[in-house]
C-alpha cells in the first residue's frame, strides 16, 4: 500500500509525515505538553465520570448562560495561546541583533505573528464579546433565552471549530506566514503553495458562520424578546451596544465570508480574482478585507463601551450620564465605522480626494467616542465611587484608550500615514486600543458579571494584583513601540541591523513579561476565588448594589432566569424596583416552557472540522463525505418538531422556595 | 399582554406591577431572523457584484460578454425563474386556505422550474468551458461564474429545501412549523429572484451593451 | 451550506407561539402575485428587447433604462412577492432593507471609486488598453 503513490495521494492528498514538524524543537516541546495536559484533563473528566454530565449539560446546551460561560472559556484558552505567540515574538525581538538571529527561523516567526493577530481578534476577542452578550443580554431585557437557542449553540461549536482547525495547524502542517489578513499576491497559491494559508481560510470560515448566526441571533432576540414596559430607550446600555454591535456583525462578516471564499477559489480553482495576472487585482483584495476589517474593530469595542458604562453606572452609584447622547454615539459610531475603512491603506496609491475623504470621516468618528469618554467622567463626577476591580479595569481604560484614540487620529492624517503606516507606531496604537479598550472592558466584565454566573465574587485582591501588572505591564511594553515606530522601524521584522534600537525592544519584551504576570495573577484569581468561595458567596443576587434587570434575579439564575417575566418601567428599572418597594413573588408559579437540548450543533460542527481538514490537505473523499454528511444531519434535524418542554411549576416552586429559605437564613 | 400594558399607564404613586403572573408570549421571532439572514446574504451578493463591477472589464485579451453570452438562453432562463417566483406564490395562497395537496402540487412545479433554471445554466457553464472561457481564463470571467455561480448554488439549496419541506408537508401536514417554513422558504426562494434581476441586468444585458 | 442550515435552525424556543403569526407578516393574495407577476413580465421583457433590438442609438441612455427598469422590477418582486410593507413586524424588516441597501451603496460606490483611483495612480490607460492587456 506504501508503494502506491496514486493511492497514498487519494487517501491523505497532501498529507505526509513530513507534515508532522517533529523537528521543529519547540513545536515538539510544546505538543508534549498539550498532551499531557490534555491526557490529564481528560483523565480528570473519566476520574470524576463527568463525561454523561459534560454531554448532557454543557455541550449540547442551549441555555444561554452556559453558552456564555462556553465563549467566555474558549477566548480564555485562546488568549493563553495567543499570549504565547506574543513573549516569544517579544523575547526574539529583543535578543536577534547584530548578527545574532534569535531563536525563531523567519518562516517560524511568520508563522506566529500571523496565528497571534488571527487567534487573538477571532478566537480570543470576538468569543469574549460574543460569550458576555450572551450571558447578559437575555437577562439584562427580561428573557428566558435568545430567540433561537439551537442556532446559538451551533454557533458557539462552529466558532470552537475554527480555533480547533487554527490549533491543529500547529502539529499537522504549518500556519500562513502572510500576516493576520492574508493579502494576495502573497497568499495567493503562487507564493503560498503549502496549507498555511488554507488553515487560516477554512479556520476563519467555519467561525464566521458561527459569528454570523449568532449575530442574526442577538438582534432577533433584542428586538423581539425584551420585557414588557423595556422600550428602547429604556434598554440597558450594554444592551444597546450589544445590538449595534451585532448588527455591524451581520451586516460585515459576510463581506469576509465572500472575499475568503474569492481566495479559496484563487487557491482551489486557479481564477483571477487578485492574483497579478489575467486581469486579477490584488487591491481589490485589501479593498474588500478591510470593508469587513473596519467595522470590526467596533464590533469588539462597542459591547466594552457597554460594560463600562454599567460598570460607572453602578459603582459611580448614579444613573449613566446622558444616556440618550451615549446610545445616539454609539449608533453614529455604527453608521460611520463603514465609511472609514480607506484610513488602512492610504499609502495603496488612491487619490487625494479618495484620501482626505476617509481621513475626514476617520477623524469624525472619534468625536462620538470623544462624548462616551466625557459622559464617563460625568457619571463618575460627584458619584459616591467604590473601586472595586470593575471599577478600576473603567478607570484603567479610560486613560489607556484616549492615548490610543489619539495616536488614531494622528494615523488618520493622510501625510503622517505616509510616514507612520506599516510601522511599530501602528501596532503600538491598535494594541493601545484593543488593549486598553477591549481587554480591559472584557477583565472589567468578568470581575463585573462573574458573581452573577457562579453566585460567588472573584478575589479583589489578585484582581487589583492582575490589574496593576497588565496597566504597568502595558505601558513598558508598548510605549518603547511608539518610540522605534518613529524611528522607522516596521512590523514583521524577526532580526535587526542596529544595535541602538535594541534596548527598547528590551524593555518592551520585559512589558510582556510584566503582562504574563498580569495574566498568572488572572489565573491565581481564579483559583483563590474558587477555593474561597463560601467566603465570597453571595445570596442576595446583587452584589454589586446594580441597577440593571440581570441584578434582580438569583445569582447563579435559575435555567429559566425569571420565574415571572418583569415589567419594566425605567430605565434603571431593578435600581428603580428596590427604591419602590419591590416583593419577590413566593407564589403562584406556572409551568415555563423552554427549549430541550439539542446535540445536532456539536455534531455539525465536528463535521464541518472533518470538511475543513479535508478541504485543506485536499483529501477530496473526506470533504466530499463530510459536506454530505453535514448536510444529511441538518436535514435530518429538522425532522424533529419536538423540541421543547415544559419546565412543572412545582419544580419552579421548589427552586424558588429554596431560594427564600435561603434569603431568609441570610437575614 | 393587555393586562400590564394598562398598569404601565397607573400613576407613580401606588406602586406598579413589577412583574408578570401569567406566561409571558413574546412575538415569534423566527421570520425577523430570517429577514436578517437574508439581507446578510444581500452583502455576500453586494460583494461579488462590487468584485464583477471592478474585475468584470479585465478581458485579459480573453473573450468579452459581447462574444459569449446568448441573451435568449438568459431570457428563458430568466422566465423560468420568474415562473417558479409565481408559482411559489401559488402554493403560499393555498396553503394559507389549508389545501395540503394543491400546495404540495404547485410546490412541485416551482421545483421543476427550478431543476429547469438549474440545468440550463450548468449548460452555459459547460459551454462556456468547453469553449475555452472558463473561470480561470480572465478575471471576467472569474467575476463572471464566482457571482452567477453563487446565485445557482443558492438556487440548487432552495430546491434540496423545497424538497425537504414537501416531504414534511406530505408527511405531517400543513402544521404550523411547516408553514413557518414554508414561508420562510417563500423568502429565500423570492430574495433569490430579486437577486437575479440583478444580474440579468448588471452582468448580461450591460455587458451585452459593451 | 448558506442556505440549509438556517432553515433546520429557524424555531425551539418559538414553536408554540404559532397563534401570534397570523398577523405579523403580510400575506399575498392571487390578485397581488398576478399584478407582480405581469410587470415582472413586462419590466423584464422591455429591458430586454432593447438591448437585443438595439433600438436606442445610445448606450448611455439604454444602460441606464436597462438599470433603471431593474431597480423598479426589484421594487416590484419587494412589493407583490415579498410583501413588504412598513408596518410588518413593527417596521423592522423594511428598516433592516434600507440599512442594507445603504451598505450595499456604501459598498458598491465606495469599491467602484476606491479602484478606480488606484488604477488611475497605478498605471494609466485607456479602457480599451486595459481589455487587450494580457
Amino acid at each position: 500500500m506504501f508503494s502506491n503513490p496514486d493511492l497514498m495521494k487519494f487517501i491523505f492528498g497532501r498529507l505526509t509525515l513530513d507534515s508532522i514538524p517533529y523537528h521543529e524543537p519547540i513545536l515538539v516541546a510544546t505538543f508534549i505538553g498539550v498532551m499531557i495536559g490534555g491526557i490529564a484533563v481528560l483523565g480528570l473528566i473519566t476520574y470524576y465520570r463527568f463525561w454523561g454530565a459534560l454531554w448532557r449539560d454543557w455541550v449540547t446546551s442551549v441555555d444561554h448562560k452556559k453558552i456564555g460561560i462556553m465563549y467566555v472559556i474558549l477566548a480564555i484558552i485562546m488568549l493563553v495561546r495567543g499570549f504565547s505567540d506574543a513573549i516569544m515574538m517579544r523575547i526574539q525581538q529583543a535578543i536577534a541583533f547584530g548578527g545574532n538571529e534569535g531563536y525563531l527561523p523567519p518562516h517560524h516567526y511568520d508563522q506566529i505573528f500571523t496565528a497571534h493577530g488571527v487567534i487573538m481578534i477571532f478566537f480570543v476577542a470576538m468569543p469574549f464579546v460574543t460569550g458576555l452578550m450572551n450571558y447578559v443580554v437575555p437577562l439584562q431585557i427580561g428573557a428566558r433565552d435568545v430567540s433561537f437557542p439551537f442556532l446559538n449553540n451551533f454557533s458557539f461549536w462552529m466558532t470552537t471549530a475554527g480555533a480547533i482547525i487554527i490549533m491543529l495547524s500547529l502539529f499537522i502542517g504549518e500556519f500562513a506566514k502572510t500576516g493576520w489578513l492574508a493579502y494576495p499576491p502573497l497568499s495567493g497559491i503562487a507564493y503560498s503553495p503549502d496549507v498555511g494559508v488554507d488553515y487560516y481560510i477554512w479556520g476563519l470560515q467555519v467561525a464566521g458562520i458561527g459569528t454570523t448566526l449568532s449575530g442574526i441571533n442577538l438582534i432577533a432576540t433584542i428586538v423581539k424578546m425584551r420585557a414588557p414596559g423595556m422600550t428602547f430607550m429604556k434598554m440597558p446600555v450594554f444592551t444597546w451596544t450589544s445590538l449595534c454591535t451585532n448588527v455591524l456583525i451581520v451586516a460585515s462578516f459576510p463581506v469576509l465570508t465572500a472575499v475568503l471564499a474569492l481566495l479559496a477559489l484563487d487557491r482551489y480553482v486557479g481564477t483571477n480574482f487578485f492574483t497579478n495576472d489575467l486581469g486579477g487585482n490584488p487591491m481589490m483584495y485589501v479593498n474588500l478585507i478591510w470593508i469587513w476589517g473596519h467595522p470590526e474593530v467596533y464590533i469588539l469595542i462597542l459591547p466594552a463601551f457597554g460594560i463600562f458604562s454599567e460598570v460607572v453606572s453602578t459603582f459611580s452609584g448614579k444613573r449613566l450620564f446622558g444616556y440618550t447622547s451615549m446610545i445616539y454615539a454609539t449608533c453614529v459610531i455604527m453608521i460611520l465605522s463603514y465609511i472609514v475603512w480607506l484610513h488602512h491603506f492610504f499609502t495603496m496609491g488612491s487619490g487625494a480626494s479618495v484620501n482626505a475623504f476617509f481621513g475626514i470621516t476617520t477623524m469624525i468618528i472619534s468625536i462620538p467616542t470623544g462624548a462616551k469618554m466625557f459622559n464617563w467622567l460625568f457619571t463618575m463626577y460627584r458619584g459616591r465611587i467604590r473601586f472595586d476591580v470593575p471599577m478600576l479595569w473603567t478607570v484603567g481604560f479610560m486613560v489607556t484608550f484616549v492615548i490610543g484614540g489619539m495616536t488614531g487620529v494622528m494615523l488618520a492624517i493622510p501625510p503622517a500615514d505616509f510616514v507612520l503606516h506599516n510601522s511599530l507606531f501602528l501596532i503600538a496604537h491598535f494594541h493601545n486600543v484593543i488593549i486598553g479598550g477591549v481587554l480591559f472592558g472584557m477583565f472589567a466584565g468578568l470581575n463585573y458579571w462573574f458573581p452573577k454566573a457562579f453566585g460567588f465574587k472573584l478575589d479583589p485582591f489578585w484582581g487589583k494584583v492582575s490589574f496593576w501588572f497588565w496597566q504597568i505591564g502595558f505601558f513598558v511594553a508598548f510605549m518603547p513601540l511608539y518610540v522605534l515606530g518613529l524611528m522607522g522601524v516596521t512590523r514583521r521584522v524577526s532580526q535587526f541591523e542596529d544595535p541602538s534600537l535594541q534596548i527598547w525592544f528590551v524593555i518592551a519584551a520585559i512589558g510582556a513579561g510584566l503582562i504574563a504576570l498580569g495574566i498568572a495573577a488572572f489565573f491565581v484569581q481564579l483559583f483563590v476565588s474558587i477555593r474561597n468561595r463560601e467566603a465570597l458567596r453571595d445570596l442576595t443576587g446583587d452584589p454589586w448594589d446594580g441597577r440593571t434587570l440581570e441584578w434582580s434575579t438569583s445569582s447563579p439564575p435559575p435555567e429559566y432566569n425569571f420565574a415571572f417575566t418583569p415589567v419594566v418601567h425605567d430605565l434603571d428599572c431593578w435600581y428603580d424596583m428596590k427604591k419602590r418597594g419591590y416583593k419577590r413573588p413566593l407564589g403562584g408559579f406556572r409551568p415555563i416552557h423552554m427549549p430541550k437540548n439539542t446535540g445536532t450543533g456539536a455534531i455539525l460542527a465536528a463535521i464541518s472540522i472533518a470538511f475543513a481538514f479535508g478541504m485543506i490537505w485536499h483529501i477530496w473523499w473526506l470533504a466530499i463525505i463530510s459536506f454530505v454528511a453535514m448536510i444529511a444531519v441538518a436535514i435530518g434535524h429538522t425532522f424533529n418538531y419536538n423540541r421543547d418542554y415544559y419546565i412543572p411549576a412545582e419544580t419552579v416552586t421548589a427552586t424558588e422556595n429554596a431560594r427564600t429559605r435561603l434569603l431568609a437564613g441570610q437575614n | 399582554m393587555s393586562k400590564t400594558r394598562t398598569h404601565l399607564a397607573t400613576p407613580e404613586t401606588d406602586v406598579p406591577e413589577f412583574y408578570q403572573t401569567d406566561e409571558h408570549h413574546p412575538e415569534g421571532s423566527t421570520m425577523l431572523g430570517f429577514w436578517i439572514y437574508l439581507m446578510s446574504d444581500c452583502l455576500i451578493f453586494a460583494v461579488l457584484f462590487a468584485v464583477y463591477g471592478v474585475l468584470g472589464r479585465n478581458y485579459a485579451a480573453g473573450p468579452s460578454p459581447v462574444d459569449l453570452f446568448d441573451l435568449p438562453l438568459v431570457a428563458v432562463n430568466t422566465a423560468m425563474l420568474l415562473f417558479s417566483s409565481i408559482t411559489y406564490g401559488f402554493a403560499m395562497l393555498w396553503m394559507e386556505k389549508g389545501a395540503k395537496a394543491r400546495t404540495l402540487g404547485w410546490l412541485a412545479v416551482t421545483g421543476v422550474f427550478g431543476a429547469i433554471f438549474i440545468a440550463l445554466e450548468l449548460y452555459e457553464f459547460h459551454h462556456l468551458i468547453h469553449e475555452g472561457a472558463g473561470p480561470q481564463r480572465s478575471a471576467f470571467l472569474s467575476s463572471f461564474f464566482a457571482l452567477v455561480g453563487t446565485h445557482g448554488l443558492h438556487v440548487t439549496f432552495g430546491i434540496v429545501w423545497l424538497i425537504t419541506l414537501m416531504v414534511q408537508v406530505s408527511k405531517f401536514g400543513l402544521t404550523i412549523e411547516n408553514k413557518r417554513r414554508l414561508m420562510c422558504l417563500s423568502m429565500f426562494w423570492h430574495f433569490l429572484d430579486v437577486v437575479w434581476i440583478g444580474v440579468f441586468s448588471f452582468v448580461y444585458l450591460m455587458g451585452v451593451l459593451g | 451550506m448558506s442556505s440549509h442550515p438556517h432553515a433546520a435552525a429557524q424555531d425551539a424556543a418559538d414553536t408554540h407561539h404559532g397563534h401570534s403569526h397570523g398577523h405579523e407578516a403580510g400575506h399575498g393574495t392571487f390578485r397581488g402575485y398576478m399584478t407582480g407577476f405581469v410587470l415582472s413580465v413586462i419590466l423584464t421583457a422591455i429591458p430586454f428587447w432593447l438591448v437585443m433590438s438595439g433600438i436606442i442609438e445610445s448606450k448611455a441612455l439604454t444602460a441606464v433604462l436597462v438599470m433603471g427598469l431593474g431597480a423598479v422590477q426589484i421594487i416590484v418582486h419587494m412589493v407583490y412577492f415579498l410583501h413588504m410593507n412598513p408596518r410588518s413586524e413593527g417596521g423592522w424588516t423594511v428598516m433592516a432593507l434600507i440599512f442594507t441597501l445603504v451598505l450595499v451603496g456604501i459598498l458598491l460606490s465606495g469599491s467602484l471609486w476606491v479602484m478606480h483611483h488606484l488604477n488611475y495612480n497605478m498605471m494609466p490607460m485607456s479602457p480599451e488598453v486595459m481589455k487587450n492587456m494580457p
